[in-house]
């Protein structure tokens, strides 16, 4: 019963958060001094990993988005007395598209659910080290998990729609926020469905179940549920593995467009869709990130033999 | 991570290597007869040559298709897409250098003219110099692909600076001899043309050994020039 309503308040405080207020104090942390020497520290080591593959589009990422959206500092991760995360620094610049790979069980989408901390939920999980959004510590205790959640959306591998109708899954979100204006309900729910890509096939139908559409419908319909709140990052923990290659081209493809508006963080075991959607590759293996870079170089030379071996398949 | 077996990809490269290998083989082997065929005049091996065309041409073909097969179904990435890329590359300039010694022994199977070329004239443009560093560039360039080995590879690009070196002074001699009475001028014009596939095919092997780099280290040193090239050396 217990398991069950803790179920229950993970897929509300994730899928449906409330409508993006203006207002980020909510987890926003007392800055402390050595921030701004951390922040530096973590920046100079960026630039330092970027030079080996410094390309125009680079100075880009490097000179006017400098500014990460995500961050980590010496991430340990610890299930028990498991280390599953060991020692990850990372950046993740905004409207970017980055990948996480690597192996089954390499940490990778635990990692991931660092970021709008779905790992609170498991009772062993520990963290040390830094993760930041928007240059705030969320870890920080007075982060209110709810806030953050609407910021950081996050799109799972099955899609999971509520059993209602097309319209009140993506309303959901919004509806507990106590917006109950029909006209303002009705606008959020078509352009979150325009911007996944799903309104032209549901237009006529958005009293329809949830459930009658196909999976890759499905998942572009949770994607709109994710969108509706308004969020500025996107996790997506392998959100195509589950479906045919048209959804899973269409899932790519919304990829492509919502990066313009959204930072996006995809975790997938599809090397090649890595390479397809993802700007930066970041390869994890046995919890340790081995090689973070763009996803150019990481897929025709990367730096590290062990990503070598693993992108070519010699061994994972 | 210490699992490590041999993939499909890996087998399928393996083959690649072993066909382009027995390219280079033919390719050199047609490079050599053509070097025999000129040098002596002799008829019987120019058509060797252009036999041996026939099955370097058929190869290229067949590489090819390979190559593009591993692309479509494997889809390569780091080495192995580099190793497909280069081996595309590589093949094409193959089959250049088999153009070339077949080009080379078409003009000994023209038997219209009997071709006397001045032996005093041969010696001062170093032909056989010329055909042997050729072929030596060509061992080297293949030997580096075999062994995977990119320092040999560099060994090509000074090869190919004395190359150009014994092509530059081979067209002062040359020059020097038109200006002499009564030059043999068709005999002139084929030499020439010799001289030029000659310095071509030196070319086409450090090609291939570019090739063989971009294979093994992710660098891309093509449309460099020689004095940058020396100091890569």
């Amino acid at each position: 019963m217990e398991k069950k309503s803790k179920e229950l308040e993970k897929q509300l405080s994730t899928s449906t958060q409330g409508q993006k207020t203006d207002d980020k104090s909510h987890f926003e942390t007392i800055e402390d001094g050595n921030k701004k020497k951390m922040d530096e520290k973590i920046l100079s080591k960026s630039v330092k990993s970027d030079q080996a593959d410094k390309t125009p589009a680079d100075d880009d990422v490097t000179s006017k988005k400098k500014i990460a959206k995500l961050s980590s500092d010496s991430v340990n991760v610890f299930y028990g007395e498991k280390k599953v995360i060991d020692d990850v620094s990372i950046q993740i610049y905004p409207n970017t598209v980055t990948a996480f790979i690597g192996p089954s069980g390499c940490g990778k989408s635990t990692f991931l659910r660092l970021f709008n901390r779905m790992n609170d939920y498991i009772d062993t999980f520990r963290m040390e080290g830094l993760i930041r959004v928007d240059e705030k510590d969320i870890y920080q205790s007075d982060v209110h998990v709810e806030e953050l959640r609407k910021q950081v959306g996050m799109v799972f591998q099955k899609p999971n729609p509520f059993p209602k109708s097309i319209y009140e899954n993506v309303a959901y979100g919004l509806k507990i926020q106590g917006i109950r204006d029909k006209s303002t309900l009705d606008e959020a729910v078509e352009n979150s469905l325009k911007a996944s890509a799903l309104w032209n096939e549901v237009k006529d139908n958005l009293q329809q179940s949830a459930l009658a559409l196909s999976g890759g419908q499905q998942q572009r319909l949770c994607i709109a549920r994710t969108l509706a709140v308004k969020p500025s990052v996107i996790l997506m923990d392998e959100p195509a593995s589950a479906l045919d290659p048209i959804a899973t081209a269409k899932i790519e493809e919304l990829i492509h467009q919502l990066k313009d508006n959204y930072t996006i963080v995809i975790v997938t075991h599809n090397m090649q869709q890595a390479g397809r959607v993802s700007d930066r590759t970041a390869f994890f293996y046995l919890g340790k990130l081995i090689e973070y870079s763009k996803t150019k170089k990481l897929f025709t030379s990367p730096d590290e033999e062990m990503t070598e071996n693993y992108i070519t398949g010699r061994f994972g | 991570m210490s699992d490590l077996k041999q993939t499909n990809l890996e087998r399928e490269l393996k083959a690649l290597k072993k066909d382009i290998i027995q390219m280079m083989d033919l390719v050199a082997n047609q490079m050599e007869r053509a070097e025999k065929a000129f040098i002596d005049q002799d008829i019987a091996l120019a058509k060797e040559v252009h036999h041996v065309e026939k099955r370097v041409d058929a190869a290229d073909l067949s590489i090819d298709k390979e190559c593009e097969n591993l692309i479509a179904l494997y889809n390569p990435v780091a080495s192995d897409l580099r190793l497909i890329l280069a081996s595309t590359k590589i093949i094409s300039h193959l089959e250049r250098v088999g153009d070339h010694a077949d080009k080379i022994a078409r003009y000994v199977r023209k038997k219209q003219v009997k071709r006397a070329y001045p032996k005093d004239l041969l010696k001062q443009v170093k032909l056989a110099e010329m055909f042997d560093l050729a072929l030596e560039m060509l061992e080297i360039a293949t030997q580096a692909f075999i062994e995977e080995d990119s320092g040999l590879a560099r060994e090509v690009f000074a090869k190919d600076i004395s190359m150009n070196e014994i092509y530059g002074s081979a067209i002062s001699r040359m020059h020097g001899y038109a200006s002499q009475k009564d030059p043999k001028v068709d005999l002139l014009l084929y030499l020439f043309s010799v001289i030029n596939k000659l310095e071509r095919v030196g070319d086409l092997a450090k090609n291939i050994a570019e090739e063989t780099i971009f294979y093994l280290e992710a660098r891309i040193l093509k449309h460099r020039k020689v004095k940058d090239l020396k100091k890569l050396l």
